[in-house]
């Protein structure tokens, strides 16, 4: 019951007028950050931090929190509204997000998002609240051959059911494995497919690259051919009755959104997973369990409740190896670590123990701040979708600039502004012939902890495959990961089977 | 996912066998083998076998065996094409439609020609003079609307990522320009 | 070759000090007239990252520098990605950069075009300390226990650490030369993930920084068995140094600032006023004495100095964990 008095104290804090206007300004500013291109929730705290350090330590964390979870419900409103992730974690919204958008159903969308979110991160913060301390041994269990059995899984949920063109697809995944091994060889340290001795690529290609070329300036390029200049979306209008109905219709999705904040938040608190494995796993489950699979990819509503619960859920969840290991899970955690050493704290164990105040305070800014997150979106969806009703050549130019700078700003090379052209094109001619593209962006994401945990494993066991067999954890997922393979090919051997029977086709 | 599409609708009409699609198909997938090649031979820098000393894969390994799959499976999409059944064998619609091809070549030159311009005019002029070409010339809208963006866009981007994020945007030789808003803002 | 250093570190020392004194003159000559990059030679969230970042937010809230210093991380191929830009930043008076022992070693593993003799030396802020680290739960206590657990391990003994021609690796190997070792090198992506390995039990020991095990020795999850240093550490007064025990085992990570070849010696002596007045803040004194960082700050050519001399000691460091594997 102390937790209870301490997360009291924290509410009390959070909930003075002076720290509302501060998650309010927070959040406000990251629902624009997240929601451009390029920038999300890292670019807020970075540049957030250094002055957190002039104002008082408990408004500076409630600052901190809201402009994080400003960004992540802003993340899917780049997704939805132009079919460009701002974020990796965002990627899987797209699937059913922008074919909403497409269908006039922009407001809708914005709104499962954003309720979805808001549910998400409820969730998990209850979670965190009750079991943060034990959960933390699971963390530490998770080794290289879980990590690698983890990131198998995740693409196993997921690329199990495409029904593209088998050869393309395994094209595509190839293609965003070996451009994701651009780079650094970490295991031996040497540099490797270094292109034409371009010192832009030692840092490997990086994902908002790749997702800013392919789904904005290849998705614009491929929509002036195929429409020809006509508008791309059938105008989408809010209202007051819509905003209800949407909320109604969310009231229905109750199974998708638990579901996806438990596996949220549980894959989110291991280190080094994060956030976008958690959405792909839950937009895959969602599509897997649905009575409908046949409408994920063309605007289903689960699709984008289902990662975006997720998505918020984890990020929430990667907070708990960030304060009881002192390992950050993403770029913004481990920016919010070091401030944390800069205030004078030291994460690890015996945080929780030494800095109670601090950390149930971090606690209740994050109710608060998840709170005021989704009222803020919702008041803003109006605005978000009458941006849409812009004529097609201004929206487009619009998102080209946005393109350009937003592809520059997050390293600052003009190297990436080059690839974002370059995969901008390749990605609209490949389009042209049926090459799938998630698979290409999500092998991107993956593909290097993919690579590193399988070699660090083999390396601690001398080489013994069997290794991801025999330990438990790992072993439990490579089974389930082994099932999502073959379930989609049973129902496609059933449904072969009922043909055969059934004479009339 | 269109594309499919479209080619299954004509299948069911009837076409030809061979049409510009398949051909499409063929040049991209003989395209994707060179590119796998080219990977491997970058990929070959580096040890690509079984490390016995230390356990596990090589340094080049990965990227080389993955070109390697992305090269068999590029052959068989080649292969495929000759058979009747292979997608787009009856899709007779060509691979870019004449009428608007034009915009996208156009539009695609533009782009290039502005992230060219960055490193020298720099973004302020660069960004402005594409959306003044985008909206005027290729958009044809009215000078008040093209005004109004090509002025409001480089200021939101000045006050956005400059001012309010920190994230300073290339100038090249208009550099000296923004010496005293520095000054000022920062 | 130690009194020699000595004898240029106390002129180094009295020539930062004519420095300071003259300092205030040199500084109304120059100014920056925009926000000054400073690159990172490594990723978000590692140490050096947070470290730099650290730094930023002093020189911010103390108001040391006139214009923002904006940290921008570079951190591919080891640091080759920040060495090439500096590189062709030549006369740029509005960077920095923010280094490690990378500096080195990255162009001393491969030919990126990069001397690193070119670069101006800016100020040494710290050196950062090594400790060999096991799990708690392991009943090794001393260092002749460490190497008779490796020994009886059979070259299964698993040492994670940083990438591989990395500091970490070339600690393990002067550990092996030492004492004959096998060592199976497990190679993470930053010291947070080899620390949580160690603690998980995935990996055998560790040598960590200390800022990097601090949670965990705190939580009583970690053991210090022996640090890297010339002296005791006063965060770990019980554990023995690598010396004391009669192994010359010493090694260190600099955290240097430099600046690209043909900076305006104006700018070098504003810049080199700011991190002396850094080094002078009360933070950073804090932080270093609780993180067992050894603030020894160093400026001009003295640093010039010790980066050849550092180079050609890890020329052979890497020669010999090379030769070792």
């Amino acid at each position: 019951m102390e937790l209870l008095g301490y997360l009291g104290e924290g509410f009390a804090t959070s909930l003075m007028p002076i720290n509302i206007l501060i998650v309010m300004i927070g959040v406000t500013a990251g629902l624009f950050i997240g929601a451009m291109p390029g920038l999300g929730s890292v670019n807020g705290v970075a540049i957030v931090l250094p002055i957190t350090f002039i104002v008082p330590p408990s408004s500076a964390i409630i600052l901190l929190c809201a402009i994080y979870y400003g960004a992540m419900y802003g993340g899917a409103i780049s997704s939805i509204l132009l079919g460009i992730p701002g974020a990796s974690t965002a990627v899987a919204t797209t699937f059913d997000g922008r074919p909403m958008a497409q269908q006039g159903k922009a407001g809708l969308a914005l709104i499962a998002a954003a309720a979805a979110s808001f549910v998400g991160g409820t969730i998990s913060v209850v979670l965190f609240t009750l079991f943060a301390v034990p959960l933390a041994d699971v963390a530490l269990a998770f080794g290289p051959a879980e990590e690698f059995a983890l990131v198998l899984l995740a693409f196993t949920t997921f690329v199990g059911l495409g029904g593209d063109d088998v050869l393309k697809t395994i094209i595509m995944i190839c293609l965003g494995l070996v451009l994701s091994a651009v780079g650094l060889d970490l295991i031996s340290g040497d540099p490797r497919l270094i292109f034409f001795d371009q010192p832009g690529f030692y840092s490997g290609i990086s994902f908002l690259v790749l997702a800013i070329g392919i789904y904005g300036v290849g998705e614009i390029l491929y929509t002036i051919e195929t429409q020809k200049s006509a508008p791309q979306v059938t105008p989408a209008k809010i209202t007051f009755r819509e905003l209800w109905y949407g909320l109604k219709e969310i009231n229905k999705l109750w199974k998708t959104m638990s579901f996806g904040s438990f596996l949220g938040f549980f894959v989110g608190m291991l280190p080094a997973a994060g956030a976008t494995p958690a959405a792909l796993m839950s937009y895959g489950i969602a599509k897997l369990l649905s009575k409908k699979p046949e409408t994920f990819g063309k605007g289903a509503i689960e699709g984008v409740a289902a990662p975006e619960t997720a998505n918020n859920a984890a990020s929430t969840g990667s907070l708990l190896p960030m304060l009881t290991l002192g390992i950050p899970g993403s770029p913004t955690t481990a920016l919010l670590l070091g401030g944390m050493v800069m205030w004078g704290l030291v994460p690890g164990p015996m945080l929780f123990i030494e800095q109670p105040d601090f950390v149930w305070g971090l606690i209740s800014s994050l109710y608060t701040a998840n709170l005021f997150a989704v009222l803020v979106n919702l008041a803003l969806i109006p605005l978000f979708v009458w941006a849409l009703r812009m004529p097609f050549t201004v929206l487009c130019s619009l998102v080209f600039v946005l393109c350009l700078v937003g592809g520059f700003a997050p390293s600052q090379k003009l190297h990436d502004v080059w690839l974002i052209v370059g995969f901008g094109v390749v990605g609209y001619v490949l389009r042209k012939a049926d090459y799938p593209m998630a698979p290409l962006v999500l092998a991107l994401v993956l593909g290097p902890l993919m690579e590193r945990s399988f070699r660090q494993t083999l390396i601690a066991e001398q080489g013994n495959m069997m290794a991801f067999v025999e330990r438990p954890i790992s072993g439990t997922f490579m089974a389930i990961a082994a099932l999502f393979f073959v379930l989609p090919m049973l129902k496609h051997v059933k449904r072969l089977l009922r043909r055969d029977l059934s004479p009339a086709e | 996912m269109i594309t499919g599409a479209r080619g299954k609708l004509r299948a069911c009409l009837g076409g030809k066998v061979e049409t510009i699609m398949l051909t499409a198909d063929r040049v991209l997938a003989a395209g994707i083998m060179v590119l796998s090649v080219y990977f491997m031979w970058h990929a070959s820098a580096l040890p690509i076998g079984w490390n016995g000393m230390t356990g596990g894969p090589g340094g080049g390994a990965f990227p080389f065996w993955l070109s390697g799959i992305m090269f068999l499976c590029a052959g068989g999409i080649v292969l495929r094409s000759f058979k009747d059944s292979a997608p787009f064998a009856k899709d007779d619609t060509p691979f870019f439609d004449p009428d608007t091809l034009r915009s996208v070549v156009v539009v695609t030159l533009a782009l290039t020609a502005t992230v060219a311009a960055l490193p020298f005019a720099g973004a302020y002029i660069a960004i402005p003079m594409f959306l003044l070409w985008y909206l005027k010339i290729y958009g044809k809208h009215g000078w008040v609307l093209t005004g109004a963006l090509t002025i409001c866009t480089p200021v939101f981007l000045f006050f956005f990522f400059e001012v309010t994020l920190k994230i300073l945007l290339p100038k090249g030789w208009t550099e000296p320009w923004f010496f005293p808003l520095y000054a000022r803002f920062f | 070759m130690t009194l020699k250093l000595t004898r240029r570190l106390s002129l180094a020392l009295a020539a930062s000090a004519a420095l300071a004194a003259t300092a205030p003159a040199f500084a109304s000559d120059w100014k920056p007239s925009k926000p000054v990059e400073m690159v990172i030679m490594a990723g978000q969230g590692g140490g050096a990252d947070r470290l730099a970042r650290l730094f930023q937010s002093i020189i911010q809230k103390e108001n040391l520098a006139s214009m923002p210093i904006l940290p921008v991380n570079k951190g591919g191929g080891s640091g080759a990605e920040a060495l090439r830009y500096l590189k062709d930043k030549e006369g740029d008076n509005h960077v920095i950069m923010a280094t490690l022992n990378s500096l080195y070693t990255t162009p001393l593993r491969t030919d990126i075009g990069v001397n690193i003799e070119e670069f101006t030396p800016i100020a040494r802020m710290a050196l950062d300390t090594f400790v060999l680290w096991v799990n708690a739960d392991s009943d090794i206590y001393t260092l002749d226990d460490y190497v008779a657990a490796v020994r009886a391990s059979g070259g299964q003994w698993k040492m994670g650490g940083t990438g591989t021609g990395q500091e970490d690796s070339l600690v393990t190997s002067m550990l092996e030369n030492e004492f004959g070792l096998e060592i199976t090198y497990v190679p993470f992506k930053g010291g947070g993930d080899v620390a949580k390995n160690l603690v998980g039990g995935h990996i055998d020991s560790t040598v960590n920084n200390p800022s990097e095990q601090l949670g965990f020795f705190t939580a009583g999850k970690s053991r210090p068995i022996a640090t890297f240093t010339p002296t005791r550490l006063a965060a770990f007064p019980d554990t023995p140094t690598m010396t004391e025990l009669g192994h010359e085992l010493v090694y260190d990570m600099q955290r240097s600032f430099v600046a690209p070849a043909g900076m305006a010696p104006e700018a070098v002596a504003y810049y080199t006023e700011m991190f002396e007045k850094l080094n002078a803040s009360e933070e950073w004194q804090t932080y270093t004495s609780e993180k067992s960082l050894a603030p020894d700050f160093l400026t001009g050519d003295a640093l010039g100095e010790y980066f050849l001399v550092e180079r050609e000691k890890h020329a052979s460091l890497l020669e010999m964990s090379e030769q070792g594997s």
